[in-house]
């Protein structure tokens, strides 16, 4: 079983390596006769797109396409910005909380990327492009966090997104004071177990990497000061991040819930310098959205989710717009690998749910997560000189019933609906040849061990070992039967 | 179908946003209504073009063109909307379960392992604020269907209970309820060698051998239940009361073993649908496939038994890891081309407003429309015994009406109108109320 779906990942890994060994050097790509989505200057009917060397080079209604590019035609077909989700889990092998500290900011999402993660496939026919990948809600102050693009087949060292800020993850309300799973016996009660605690956590952190800094900045000034016989300080790598945190050089993106434990981290935030990125589901966020907006976070919500937990019963649909409307920038994240999937059917229930244009509904999935995730010079809108990250569907996205055909990055076509669907019987051939292969194997195996028992079957005093046989004959069972 | 039309679509939608919906509760409404004007789906015949729906006492009393409408009748202006049956939800915790990890305020799992005589209707909370939120997407009545958890790993027990239809607007469980028990539901046994562990957070391997055992164990008690059930009736058939104990449990299932009431047998991989369906087959069980995420394996097994599926919600994500991306998008389509009765589903109670959407995305991936509106108004009415009475707009049905200003599986599609066992119901909700109420929060002062 376990062997089955390794091979499947294999099969599905080796299908799509001549889509990405091809697009090595991706040179001049021509879209044409699409309805672009900019999102930044309108809608181009029968417009093109000029791709060169990965970056969007022309848009627009009357172009020509050069001698001798690779000519994608999108007649009758939609083109937006590939879609960004800001809160993913998806690609981490496993580890997404580090169990333990309330401060576990030592620990790195980037550590633990899984490019063999199927959902990265799964999403990229989702339109998704682009993800920020975070660790899980555990602790008031998570691990750190890193953006990649979904560049299905190349090494984890491959995934991350050139020049994103790193960012870290923190966490306020029932997950990170444990409220919503038992404690298991035996094991101590970890603190905090209240939102006081969290805040007393988050404060008494900053407080030491504070302190951290100074030590930094006595010895680097003295040491500027050409001061001899210097002692460093010791390295912390728990209190680095909230020190470049500080520093403006690492985003806090925060996972929160209640309107009263979002004005207590602005609070501390102020208190310590630094600016919240992002509010992370922040499903009350419509309650205090303008305190958000002056605090020049970023709101990351849902689009529909509610009631699953105490702090998500006030959750209301029209968080998203409410918000933008009081001037924070929204985006609509997944937290889920299927929700990835639909990322542009749930920002068109914006438009619905208090009253977005459909501009602005595209926004939330492209051009306001590029914002908080301060890729917006190279992502989230259809304009030269971005990277060419793009999402082709065969009608307008924010319609339920739009078919992803084809998501590009850096210009690679990485997923193609009509390539995907025309290997699956070659794939399932290959598949099948494996488990044969395997099936035969086995049988090759349990004949030989059988010959080889047969004569082992006379002397009665093997058949029967007093205490350590029964080790034995059990591993030989289990082997046989796999 | 419709492309959408950015800049005139998006103006009226804003529009439509703003306008006031109406506010009528299920007080002191007028008995007879007359909807006029609008595009009619009575989805038992083709559409009709400005088409009129006669309603009087809760019942649908008439529907075509150029109806003569009664003197008494509330007329609503539907000119430029489109009028259609209800959306049915047909598997939810509706009314059982509020806030999912507040365990005081969920009824869905009992203890233990065989609960037949368990009734849902019993604990629906006909305050519960899912009610309006879901009813003011469309869907107009669901089933309630104890011991089907979409998240929580630990479901309630093999036979769960029986599960309860019932109309999302009333002031008491009997005024809201359609039928009581519409079917008994069993969560398949599973041979499952990893599970994972809540008290440790971690994935659990147990050999397969010690499962299978297991799974053994629990299909042979199954098997035993109904043996045991036959033996019961028959009993209580022939003997007087004096001489059997009454049993509870054993009374619950008489009905399931005399093929009376359905078994919603809930099972998702491929071995274990064909065990189940194997299981109803030699039981003579009337079976309904709740989920079935493999079903698309067992296209042929399912027509022959004449099985229908109550599908598992069409945006998931696949079985396996080397199952097409979009296999669980075009298996609505697969199992309809196969000729199997489907109805959509969304297994859940927050989630129940998105019930549209799934169809909708099936549609994208190759349902016919018209199937799919079939499939969130009819097909569960017909699964469930309850198409005498819901799932088209015909005299004589419960008048369970949705007036929309457009596709009613488009995402940004409004519930204009909805009427509720004839009745005009708020589309107000906590959510809007929220809204309304922080949407005019002043500008704080800095």
């Amino acid at each position: 079983m376990k062997r089955a779906t390794f091979c499947a990942a294999v099969l599905l890994f080796a299908a799509c390596a001549p889509l990405a060994t091809r697009a090595q050097n991706p040179g001049t790509i021509f879209i044409q006769n699409a309805t672009v989505l900019t999102v930044t200057h309108g809608n181009i009917e029968h417009g093109s797109i000029l791709i060169r060397e990965g970056k969007i080079a022309a848009v627009g209604a009357d172009l020509k396409a050069p001698e001798g590019a690779a000519i994608i035609d999108a007649t009758g077909q939609y083109v937006m910005p590939g879609i960004i989700d800001c809160h993913s889990h998806i690609a981490v092998d496993g580890s997404v909380n580090e169990a333990g500290p309330a401060v576990s900011s030592m620990a790195n999402i980037a550590d633990v990327l899984n490019p063999d993660d199927i959902n990265i496939y799964r999403d990229l026919a989702g339109g998704v492009t682009t993800a920020n990948i975070l660790h899980g809600s555990a602790n008031p102050i998570g691990g750190q966090t890193v953006v990649i693009k979904l560049r299905w087949g190349k090494p984890a060292s491959e995934l991350p997104f050139q020049g994103a800020l790193p960012g870290i993850k923190f966490a306020l309300g029932e997950n990170p004071k444990h409220s919503n799973f038992p404690t298991p016996p035996g094991v101590q009660a970890r603190y905090p177990a209240t939102r006081l605690g969290v805040e007393e956590v988050i404060r008494q952190a900053f407080i030491e990497a504070r302190e951290y800094k100074k030590q930094w900045d006595d010895y680097n000034q003295r040491k500027a000061a050409a001061e001899q016989n210097l002692v460093p300080p010791r390295r912390n790598v728990q209190l680095d991040p909230l020190v470049e945190v500080m520093e403006g050089k690492r985003y806090v993106h925060a996972h929160c819930y209640r309107a009263d434990e979002i004005l207590m981290l602005i609070r501390v935030a102020n208190e310590f310098g630094f600016k919240v990125r992002t509010f992370q589901h922040v499903l009350e966020g419509y309650k205090i959205a303008d305190e958000i907006a002056a605090a020049g976070a970023g709101g990351s919500t849902f689009s529909d989710w509610w009631a699953y937990k105490m702090e998500a019963f006030d959750a209301i649909p029209y968080n998203a717009a409410l918000m933008a409307d009081r001037g924070v920038i929204v985006s609509v994240n997944s937290d889920d690998a299927q929700e990835a999937r639909q990322l542009n059917q749930e920002a068109a229930k914006s438009m619905k749910n208090g009253g977005l244009s459909a501009n602005d509904a595209l926004k939330l999935i492209t051009l306001n997560p590029a914002i908080q995730l301060g890729i917006d010079a190279r992502a989230g809108s259809i304009d030269v000189g971005k990277d060419a990250d793009l999402a082709i569907y065969n009608r307008d996205p924010l319609s339920v019933y739009a078919v992803v055909q084809k998501t590009l990055i850096d210009g690679q076509v990485y997923f193609d609906r009509q390539k995907d669907i025309a290997g699956r019987a070659t794939l399932a051939a290959e598949k099948q040849a494996l488990l044969d292969k395997e099936k035969k194997a086995a049988e090759a195996k349990k004949a030989e061990e059988k010959s080889e028992k047969q004569p082992e079957t006379k002397p009665d005093k093997k058949k029967k070992p007093p205490q350590d046989g029964g080790g034995v004959v059990q591993s030989g069972v289990a082997g046989g039967s796999r | 179908m419709k492309i959408l039309n950015f800049s005139s679509r998006a103006l009226a939608l804003v529009l439509a946003a703003f306008l006031a919906i109406p506010t009528w509760t299920q007080n002191a409404a007028p008995s007879s209504y007359a909807i006029k004007g609008g595009k009619v789906f009575t989805l038992a015949g083709p559409a009709i073009e400005n088409g009129t729906v006669l309603i009087r006492d809760g019942k649908i009393a008439a529907v075509g063109a150029g109806i003569a409408i009664p003197a008494d009748a509330q007329v609503i202006d539907a000119t430029g909307l489109e009028v259609y049956p209800g959306m049915f939800d047909p598997i939810t915790q509706i009314g059982l379960n509020e806030v999912s990890a507040v365990s005081a305020t969920v009824d869905l799992n009992e203890l233990g392992d065989y609960n037949p005589e368990l009734v849902a209707a019993t604990a629906v909370n006909p305050a519960s604020a899912h009610i309006p939120i879901t009813r003011a997407n469309g869907i107009t009545e669901v089933i309630a269907a104890p011991g089907t958890t979409g998240f929580d790993l630990q479901s309630g027990g093999l036979i769960a209970g029986q599960a309860s239809a019932f109309n999302l607007a009333g002031w008491t469980m009997d005024e809201m309820q359609i039928n009581r028990s519409v079917a008994m539901v069993i969560n398949w046994p599973s041979i499952q060698t990893r599970t994972f562990d809540f008290a440790t957070f971690s994935i659990k391997e147990k050999p397969y051998a010690d499962v299978k055992k297991e799974y053994d164990k629990s299909v042979n008690a199954l098997g035993d239940w109904m043996d045991r059930a036959r033996h019961y009736a028959q009993a209580k058939e022939k003997g007087s009361p004096a001489l059997y104990e009454r049993d509870l449990k054993l009374e619950a299932l008489v009905p399931v073993v005399q093929g009376k009431l359905p078994v919603l047998v809930v099972a998702d991989e491929v071995r274990d649908i064909r065990n189940a369906v194997d299981f109803c087959s030699k039981q003579n069980l009337r079976m309904i496939l709740g989920s079935g995420a493999e079903a698309w394996k067992v296209k042929e097994l399912l027509k022959d038994k004449k099985i229908p599926v109550v599908l598992a919600p069409t945006n998931r994500l696949p079985e396996q890891e080397d199952t097409p991306y979009d296999k669980p998008y075009t298996e609505p389509s697969e199992l309809f081309a196969a000729g199997i009765p489907i109805a959509f589903s969304s297994f859940g109670t927050a989630f129940s407003r998105r019930l549209p959407q799934y169809a909708g995305t099936a549609v994208a991936y190759g349902l016919p429309h018209d199937e799919a509106l079939k499939a969130v108004m009819l097909n569960a009415a017909q699964i469930f015994g309850l198409a005498d009475q819901l799932g088209t707009l015909a005299p004589g049905k419960i008048a369970n009406v949705i007036v929309t200003n457009g596709d009613p599986l488009e995402l940004q599609t409004q519930v204009r109108y909805l009427f509720i066992k004839g009745q005009l119901t708020s589309t107000d909700n906590k959510h809007r109320d929220l809204y309304e109420q922080y949407r005019k929060r002043p500008q704080p002062a800095r």
